[in-house]
């Protein structure tokens, strides 16, 4: 990102033509690892956490700061599950298949998370409301089986429970 | 540089400090099935085909990144081997679609070659029949993922000998595939110089020079060595 | 800082003691059932009372996670299970004669009792979001003590003598592979911390970081000294927002103190540690895999020689040691090797902390000394299964096996749980009941190992997925007698062949259960499945 000569200093600058605002905080991680290659997953985290998701365009931006081949990034990027290329819905809802909620019972409360949504776990509803995602252990394994609803980690979790959550997410409740 | 006497299924054999097993067996005429392994890159350890058994170890190593050690005792030809051998082979069949009779490289294929070698007549498990995408996008060659046994000797060859990084892998486990740049059509791929090294690397029909039709798809796979060699003794 | 200074902070912290505690656990179970605003309810109840010998403390997990949220008062001991926001006010009058609304526990159960805290010490007991609370409970000092009064040699000697081994899962001699390292020469030297935690149904490590994260950071702290390091990397799951906070608060806590950083207690020692935020890869807990990514690559193992401690992160010596390792380290450092060696089992020293989870009364963190059965564990400290009888204890997670009932007094050691078909792992304990299809509990294994294969090397990557393909046909009852042997081939070939851990170990769990529950595939062989009450 070379910034022309005779202008403010770099961290003044929009970095990015489009003048998004997040690319200056993405670019303030990047200079925090020095542009080191290695630093890659820590800028993915960052940029994940500022786009929503990670965009062609995006990694194509951190490959070329970093000075990594676009092949490179991408394989980074698609080899860790907490990574999404695809934009996520408004509302997440993510089951717990570790396996203590296994044991207790984590196939049931996703079946009936599938059947109230009408989507497979890993996909977003077509009105982009919402994400149903899976985890492989959260190890809150004592409060089994678990379900996180934006955020939330909420224990003791049962089918009828979550499709009351979901209804109401329907409803616009929350 | 010190030499070392180990022996290879009961044959005494001298090698070199630091050479690997694979490479003393190799001068010695020994022959350990590979399939990663090329000469003139990096060795990963990937196929597990050249797993052999040293005595005093408990597990099989790889014979491409094992030193060679004094008075090693190694046996590359019992019979667990070869039906570990054998069974890794069919995994490869199963997994995705290798049809011999229609392929470029048929007739020149290192898998093929190493079926027969390990006697496989019939493949004991279901095969996967996975969707896998064909890329005739690039003007001089095409990536066939149907062939593909994932053993990044395309993404090694572009890194290490050409320097330039197209080709890497995405994806993890049985959802794996080699790429180029970001993931796009290879001919769409900005950074590819077309220099064809990857082709020439490529141990099946998965990397092929476009036009070429049923069994037409010979390489020159020294080449790669030969080019790595020149260039050292150059510098 | 010297030491001086780190006694007068401890002193200073114990005379802000109030007669009376009030310990709220604000570890992530009990904080998903409400903790913190439970917590909240109780400050403000003891305001509401006005009394000044009364206070409250945000503390880390108690272990008995599945009756949460968790309060115990001091002096008494007095424990309160699933406690809601609004018994907090009754709490608080109870210790002046009230009634409590909450259900009290008993502290005096076997869960508790027979339990031996080294690890665990400080958990529920002190802050773990306050330095002071630590330092209070006696923390830095080993770490004075070893760069005072100790050299690198002596420190590896005591850690080899007091027989401590990996807690990571396969059990290495703690004190040989920091030898190791020592030995090894490097321009610099790495410690690393694997808080990559995966094993679905274990979550002691992130525990252990969210009760007491200092004890961890001394650990490493003590071990950099003995070999040589002055760089170290926490490696913590993306699935720990809570543990990654409370470290990266306790690191910059740390470093403002002097504790981390250049100059530690004016030794000429420096040391510095950095998070590194895991993104969702079970491999990533395999050491070379773990380095990859801090090395910002694909997290994908490499053959091993070279191993970590000649040639680790960059090709430089490095030091992989797992969580509760290190947070074993100061309490030896502390009490001497003699002390930890006389703990625990003859060739597995010290104690163990396990997550006790599934289909169990009690379910929890527990610590125990090694060599105590598998059955007091299940049958006395968690209590046994609600209903039905125990089927089987699984340990290890994905690389572990299924122990069947009829071998309840196996000791927890390394050996023993190996010689039946499992292994020790980093922790995790799954109790199953009789409710439980032991092939199906295959196949949750297998599809976590297919999903988690990262895919470069062909045992694991091929191997895995024809064996959930076989398990599938078994379960729907296409598969015949040959396939159930061909399976069990394909299984041995996986585990001889396989790269790295993951796959080596991936087969475990089906040959654990071809081993001990036969009769379940060779019902579903022959087309029956009513042998055990259906679970899906």
């Amino acid at each position: 990102m070379a910034a022309p000569r005779a202008q403010p200093p770099v961290s003044e600058q929009t970095p990015h033509p489009s003048g998004d605002n997040r690319f200056k905080l993405l670019e303030a991680t990047m200079k925090k690892h020095q542009y080191r290659p290695d630093a890659l997953i820590e800028v993915l985290h960052r940029a994940q956490e500022l786009f929503g998701y990670l965009s062609t365009d995006l990694l194509l931006y951190i490959a070329h700061s970093l000075h990594l081949p676009p092949s490179r990034v991408y394989g980074v990027a698609t080899f860790y599950h907490f990574f999404s290329l695809a934009p996520k819905g408004e509302h997440s809802c993510v089951v717990c298949l570790g396996t203590a909620c296994y044991v207790r019972g984590a196939a049931a409360i996703l079946a009936a998370a599938e059947q109230t949504l009408g989507v497979r776990a890993g996909h977003t509803t077509p009105d982009g409301r919402l994400s149903l995602e899976t985890a492989r252990c959260l190890g809150a394994c004592g409060i089994a089986p678990t379900v996180v609803f934006d955020g939330t980690v909420t224990g003791h979790q049962t089918p009828e429970q979550v499709q009351v959550w979901l209804e109401r997410l329907r409803e616009k409740d929350l | 540089m010190a030499a070392r006497t180990f022996t290879i299924n009961d044959q005494l054999i001298s090698a070199r400090e630091g050479e690997t097993i694979l490479q003393a067996a190799r001068e010695h005429g020994i022959s350990i099935p590979t399939l990663c392994h090329l000469d003139g890159v990096s060795s990963v350890g990937a196929c597990r085909l050249c797993l052999v058994e040293i005595e005093g170890s408990r597990v099989l190593r790889p014979a491409c990144v094992t030193p060679v050690v004094e008075e090693m005792i190694v046996r590359t030809d019992t019979e667990r081997l070869r039906e570990y051998r054998r069974m890794i082979i069919e995994l490869l069949f199963a997994e995705r679609n290798h049809v011999c009779a229609v392929c470029v490289a048929n007739g020149h294929c290192e898998l093929q070659d190493l079926a027969i070698a390990v006697g496989m007549d019939h493949v004991r498990f279901d095969y996967a029949f996975p969707r896998c995408d064909v890329d005739i996008s690039h003007p001089l060659f095409g990536i066939d993922h149907n062939r593909c046994v994932l053993c990044t000797r395309c993404v090694r060859v572009c890194d290490e000998v050409e320097g330039v990084h197209t080709w890497d892998v995405a994806g993890r486990g049985a959802d794996a595939r080699v790429i180029t740049d970001m993931r796009q059509p290879w001919g769409e791929a900005r950074s590819c110089t077309s220099c064809g090294k990857c082709v020439l690397a490529c141990p099946t029909g998965a990397i092929f020079r476009r036009g070429a039709t049923v069994g037409e798809m010979e390489r020159d796979r020294h080449k790669i060595a030969y080019i790595v060699a020149a260039r050292e003794q150059r510098w | 800082m010297d030491i001086s200074e780190l006694l007068a902070i401890a002193e200073h912290e114990n005379a802000l003691r109030r007669p009376i505690g009030i310990r709220c656990c604000t570890a992530l179970g009990c904080q998903s059932a409400g903790a913190l605003s439970l917590k909240q309810r109780l400050e403000e109840a003891v305001a509401e009372v006005d009394r000044t010998d009364i206070e409250v403390i945000g503390v880390g997990c108690m272990g008995l996670c599945g009756h949460g949220p968790l309060v115990q008062v001091d002096p008494h001991g007095v424990l309160y299970e699933h406690v809601r926001a609004a018994d907090a006010p009754s709490i608080v009058a109870a210790l002046d004669g009230g009634e409590a609304t909450a259900p009290q526990g008993d502290p005096q159960h076997p869960f508790f009792t027979l339990q031996k805290r080294i690890v665990l010490e400080n958990s529920g007991m002190i802050d773990p979001e306050r330095i002071e609370s630590y330092i209070a409970a006696g923390g830095y000092q080993a770490l004075y003590h070893v760069l005072h009064d100790m050299t690198p040699a002596e420190v590896i000697d005591v850690v080899t003598r007091s027989g401590l081994r990996g807690r990571g899962g396969a059990g290495y001699p703690t004190g040989l592979k920091w030898a190791t390292v020592a030995k090894s020469h490097g321009d610099r030297k790495y410690v690393v911390c694997n808080a990559d935690e995966g094993d679905p149904g274990a979550f002691m490590d992130r525990s252990i970081i969210e009760s007491d994260p200092h004890k961890v950071l001394e650990g490493m702290a003590i071990a950099a000294y003995a070999v040589g390091a002055d760089q170290g990397y926490v490696y913590v799951r993306a699935e720990y927002p809570l543990a990654i906070q409370r470290l990266q608060r306790a690191i910059a806590q740390a470093r403002r103190l002097g504790l981390l950083g250049a100059q530690i207690f004016d030794a000429g020692f420096t040391f510095r540690v950095d998070i590194r935020v895991g993104a969702g890869a079970f491999v990533c807990g395999e050491e070379t895999a773990l380095m990859a990514s801090i090395e910002g690559r694909r997290g994908q193992p490499r053959p091993r020689p070279p191993y970590p401690a000649e040639s680790g992160l960059w090709g430089r010596p490095t030091l992989i040691n797992n969580v509760e390792t290190f947070a074993n380290i100061p309490p030896i450092i502390r009490n001497g090797a003699e002390w930890f060696a006389a703990i625990g089992a003859e060739t597995s020293k010290g104690t163990k902390v396990f997550a006790l989870t599934g289909k169990i009364r009690h379910t929890g963190l527990i610590e125990v000394p090694m060599g105590v059965t598998l059955r007091q564990i299940v049958e006395d400290m968690g209590g046994g299964v609600p209903e039905g009888r125990v089927k089987a204890v699984q340990t290890g997670g994905p690389s572990g096996g299924c122990i069947p009932a009829a071998l309840l007094d196996t000791p927890v050691d390394y050996e023993s749980l190996q010689r039946v078909g499992s292994i020790m792992g980093s922790g995790g304990m799954v109790v199953m009941d009789d409710a439980t299809n032991m092939v199906d509990v295959a196949h949750f294994y297998m599809e976590f190992c297919k999903d988690e294969s990262c895919g470069k090397c062909i045992p694991c990557r091929a191997g895995t997925a024809q064996m959930l393909h076989m398990l599938d046909l078994i379960r729907s009852g296409q598969a015949t007698a040959a396939d159930l042997a061909q399976l069990e081939q394909l299984c041995l070939m996986v585990k001889e062949t396989s790269l790295c851990g993951l796959g080596q170990s991936a087969p475990n769990p089906v040959l654990s259960t071809m081993k001990y529950f036969r009769e379940e595939y060779e019902a579903l062989v022959r087309g029956e499945r009513s042998e055990v009450r259906g679970q899906r």
